[in-house]
């Protein structure tokens, strides 16, 4: 639910976790992106840092700078005078996926799972639209979602110490793309030869939160075309 | 690229980077700060040799480079004990110096601490990505390509011959901070320890833990006593942005601190080290042994304000000279 009244949590002495909701969803995670994005135009001063997350905004401040009780109180203003339903436009964007064989080596696991065809699962994570809930854990690693209910699969009982780069995974009702190589838990069902991370491009992330994402299936062959 | 050649890398040390005060302002799009994980060491580097405090040095981990001067230029060491030398002779740390031309610094080994940062008068010219010259190693950007130092990697200053004069600054005596293998961080609780009960908090704040050797740059790995969440409470919450600093349960019950290479996390957070003492994380090894002593947010505060007033005395002196 989101809630009436936002609760703040400390984490340390230079940062303040507000929270706006108590679950994943569109409503919390939208309300979050506004509050994101007024801070963006018009930013409090001595906030340093803000990271938006499914439900909440974490500010960083230099506390030389702003103390916490008027960090707060800026805070609860700015909230009381957001306007969720004056969000831009989410950006659409279509992402290549080469699905199975040794791109997605858990395609077949998770067609197991499911009892259905490696297809049906191509089939139904490609007909969907996902919401870019948010990027972390890696630069420019979105976290999406949610996966249609035939979709929603379990995360792998050991994790892989090498994911690669590029690799496209499903893990409960969300879906990902590793836009590094890194440890991971997820389940590979594909590929993306799009790069989501550039440090040397601006942006340098190829989503951002609030984003709505398509994923459409390519064959090797046509790698190339999508490869910059 | 701009600059003068100033060094070169003869031998590496198993991992020194290019790190600067951090990249910040980036965290919605999942790029973290990096940065020199003793601040203080690095602030205080700089100074010493006339740079601006959050220029970029050489952060080197438990073992030490073998480096060789291009030029006549002023270096500051400071942070962990690793014994530096220039040529044959000891060198003495928190304190700048003139490296000549020809001359080579190298570290005869570890004696405390984990971290040492050389300061580089005229600072190292790598290109600022995303406002910052730190390395992010997961991501492979920033610093010099992205990557570690590598022998015969040659390090680039702007206008070092400006820096010649600060030779001979050093750090008040009592202010070299000692680095025990025993030592203790101050935390605040939160933000979830209501998710923890009383018991818990209490053998977290009452009992020793041993850094691991599983801990790098993006943590401090702990063993000790397991601290056991709520029972009725799932593994993880909902990820969360998170700060250098945050101390995290997983499911093992073993702390990990987490340090400056991630934003956001999803384990439940039952304190986070004050920023006072972020720098002395960058000094503990595996095998030290840490405890947490909670503090009020007020007695933080302070504790910032006195480094401050410190820091910005060295800058006076630096300024009067």
């Amino acid at each position: 639910m989101p809630f009436n009244d936002p609760v703040y949590r400390i984490m340390g002495d230079r940062s303040l976790l507000v929270e706006l909701g108590d679950e994943i969803g569109l409503g919390v995670n939208q309300k979050v992106r506004a509050l994101f994005l007024s801070l963006k135009d018009d930013p409090l001063e001595g906030v340093v840092e803000s990271i938006p997350t499914y439900r909440s905004l974490l500010l960083i401040f230099d506390p030389l700078k702003i103390t916490l009780p008027m960090l707060r109180e800026k805070v609860w203003h700015r909230l009381t005078i957001l306007d969720p339903s004056q969000l831009p436009e989410p950006r659409k964007v279509e992402i290549p996926v080469i699905y199975g064989g040794q791109y997605g080596p858990d395609l077949e696991w998770v067609a197991g799972y499911h009892g259905i065809t490696q297809h049906e699962v191509i089939r139904r994570h490609t007909e969907h639209i996902y919401h870019v809930y948010m990027i972390g854990f890696m630069p420019g690693h979105p976290y999406m979602g949610e996966l249609p209910e035939g979709l929603v699969t379990p995360r792998r009982e050991t994790p892989r110490t090498v994911v690669p780069q590029g690799s496209v995974g499903l893990a409960q009702g969300q879906t990902g793309v590793y836009s590094t190589q890194s440890p991971g838990g997820w389940q590979i069902i594909g590929w993306t030869p799009f790069v989501l991370f550039d440090s040397a491009k601006w942006p340098p992330a190829l989503l951002e939160m609030g984003d709505r994402v398509k994923f459409f299936a390519i064959n090797e062959e046509e790698m190339v075309n999508w490869q910059e | 690229m701009a600059g003068v050649k100033s060094l070169e890398i003869l031998v590496p040390g198993p991992l020194t980077t290019v790190q600067d005060h951090g990249r910040f302002g980036f965290g919605a799009y999942g790029v973290p700060p990096s940065g020199a994980v003793d601040s203080f060491s690095l602030r205080v580097g700089n100074l010493l040799v006339g740079n601006s405090e959050n220029e970029a040095c050489l952060e080197i981990t438990v073992m030490g480079p073998k480096i060789m001067a291009h030029i006549d230029i002023a270096i500051a060491v400071t942070g962990a004990d690793l014994q530096p030398r220039i040529n044959e002779t000891p060198l003495t740390m928190w304190g700048s110096h003139i490296l000549k031309k020809g001359e080579t610094l190298s570290f005869k080994g570890l004696r405390n601490g984990c971290r040492a940062y050389l300061a580089v008068g005229g600072g190292i010219c790598v290109p600022a990505i995303m406002d910052s010259k730190s390395t992010n190693l997961a991501a492979k950007f920033g610093g010099l390509e992205g990557r570690p130092l590598r022998a015969g990697d040659i390090l680039f200053s702007s206008s070092p011959h400006r820096h010649l004069m600060t030779s001979g600054d050093t750090l008040s005596h009592e202010l070299i901070p000692l680095y025990p293998e025993d030592s203790t961080v101050r935390v605040i609780l939160g933000p979830q320890d209501d998710h923890f009960p009383t018991a818990s908090k209490e053998i977290f704040l009452n009992s020793p833990f041993t850094v691991t050797p599983q801990s790098d740059r993006t943590g401090i790995r702990l063993a000790g006593p397991h601290i056991e969440a709520k029972r009725t409470l799932k593994e993880s919450i909902i990820s969360e942005g998170v700060v250098p600093g945050t101390i995290q349960i997983p499911g093992d019950g073993q702390p990990i601190i987490i340090l400056g290479e991630t934003v956001t996390g999803g384990y439940r957070k039952i304190a986070t080290v004050i920023s006072a003492d972020l720098p002395l994380l960058g000094q503990v090894k595996p095998g030290d042994t840490l405890n947490f002593r909670r503090v009020s947010i007020d007695e933080a505060y302070q504790a910032i304000r006195e480094q401050e007033k410190w820091i910005n005395k060295l800058k006076e002196k630096m300024k009067a000279r």
